[in-house]
């Protein structure tokens, strides 16, 4: 997702300064998700070029288009009706599930479990302690968090972030209950196995 | 500090023969005042036999069990039960209410059973139902009552008088999200206020409310993980 529907959201309260709306997100989220100010800036010129955002009314004689230091622009900037229809538009649409992102994991568990010498077992186990870990910082940083509307908003983004790990976690088990059962079924077929092996190599002793 | 809890190479052995299986094999394990401990494993991984073993229910094949300092083998069995009404609370996840007695004659059973006077049972009943949240609650009879109340009784049940050792099996097991949290937060305030706790669950999210997640496989600790205090974590500059 793009930080433009974020930022157009957040103007449906107020008209805001850019780096008011960095605040507000970052106050929303807890800053899982830290928003660089020079993002922010771009996003919304390219919002206004859409026409989905325009300098709020009031502040254009003031500044003039003035700018900072910085060269940033010191407007604020609220919303247009074209804006406010995708704001709406946003929140009744569910989220896209397209092709999934890639998961380091996955793909290297799916790698070690099928190049050979790699100890399966052992790499499960390290993750599921280091996910574990996270889980439980995150569950701290929840317990911290207080009754108000931000923190609800930030506690439901913590709330996000424990279930996929706990999701990984339970993906890991599974792996882990899986990778063994072809273990003892390797185990119980070896046997049979090694039985050819040696009567081939008596064979070519002879 | 001494711990609350300890184990030390305890080994449990059901069967023999041919039918043998060790459910431990030489666990060493405690827990302090003011930690909670998670245990965590698929089942037949030995993490339920570890609580009852730790709760003086059931008695270990070979390896000593220390609760408060008192060798739970060297006890009787009249002994073990009355460690178990003065310094063990165990809360299942059934809950195991009696349910012909209301909230507050559940919660004060184990007090009269171990010869307080009625009303002073009680009143420490109702002291532990008040730590709970459902004070209000203590004359109704856990039929009349939500999962989430029945379960927060026996958590009063387990925490009534000056027991420090809590001992959790799956309690969030039958509830639902949001209700197993509140049982979470509870047991995690009762050992944030000084109990030791030792948790047995298989679900990560609520294992990750301790201070220490020990991983069993096959009655092997095979894993064990704790984290950074959280104000170092929040110190830290986010990673980009």
């Amino acid at each position: 997702m793009s930080v433009k529907l974020a930022l157009l959201a957040l103007l449906e309260t107020e008209p805001m300064y850019g780096y008011q709306l960095r605040v507000e997100f970052e106050g929303r989220t807890g800053s899982t998700w830290p928003l660089n100010v020079g993002q922010v800036y771009t996003t919304l010129t390219r919002l206004e070029r859409d026409g989905l955002v325009e300098p709020a009314a009031g502040d254009e004689q003031q500044d003039a288009g003035g700018q900072d230091e910085d060269g940033r622009s010191q407007q604020r900037y609220r919303l247009t009706d074209a804006g406010r229809d995708e704001v709406a538009a946003w929140f009744t649409t569910p989220v896209s599930r397209t092709q999934p992102a890639r998961d380091e994991l996955a793909i290297k568990v799916a790698l070690a479990v099928t190049v050979p010498g790699v100890d399966v077992g052992t790499l499960i186990q390290r993750q599921r302690t280091a996910s574990m870990a996270a889980l439980q910082d995150y569950t701290r940083l929840k317990r911290r968090a207080g009754e108000s509307d931000g923190d609800l908003a930030w506690s439901l983004v913590l709330d996000s972030l424990v279930f996929a790990a706990e999701a990984e976690i339970r993906w890991l088990d599974h792996c882990e209950a899986r990778v063994r059962r072809a273990a003892r079924e390797r185990a119980t077929t070896r046997p049979a196995a090694a039985e050819q092996q040696t009567a081939r190599s008596q064979e070519a002793g002879r | 500090m001494s711990p609350v809890l300890r184990l030390d190479t305890v080994t449990r052995v059901h069967g023999s023969g041919e039918t043998e299986v060790q459910a431990l094999r030489g666990i060493s394990f405690s827990a302090h005042a003011g930690e909670l401990v998670a245990v965590m494993g698929p089942s037949g991984s030995g993490k339920s036999t570890l609580l009852t073993i730790a709760g003086g229910l059931d008695s270990p094949t070979a390896g000593t069990v220390t609760v408060e300092g008192t060798d739970l083998g060297s006890l009787g069995q009249a002994g073990r039960a009355r460690m178990r009404r003065t310094s063990i609370g165990y809360v299942f996840q059934g809950f195991n209410l009696v349910p012909a007695l209301t909230a507050a004659e559940n919660v004060a059973l184990p007090r009269e059973l171990d010869g307080e006077s009625a009303r002073r049972a009680r009143a420490a009943a109702l002291a532990a139902l008040e730590e709970v949240g459902i004070a209000d609650l203590a004359d109704r009879f856990p039929d009349d009552m939500s999962g989430g109340q029945q379960q927060r009784v026996a958590i009063a049940r387990a925490v009534v008088g000056s027991r420090r050792l809590i001992l959790a099996d799956e309690p969030t097991g039958a509830l639902d999200s949001e209700t197993g949290e509140e049982v979470l937060r509870l047991l995690r305030a009762r050992c944030d206020a000084g109990a030791a706790g030792v948790l047995v669950t298989h679900e990560a999210r609520h294992a990750a409310w301790a201070d220490r997640v020990v991983f069993l496989r096959d009655g092997v600790v095979v894993d064990e993980s704790g984290s950074a205090p959280v104000e170092r974590l929040l110190d830290e500059e986010p990673a980009l």
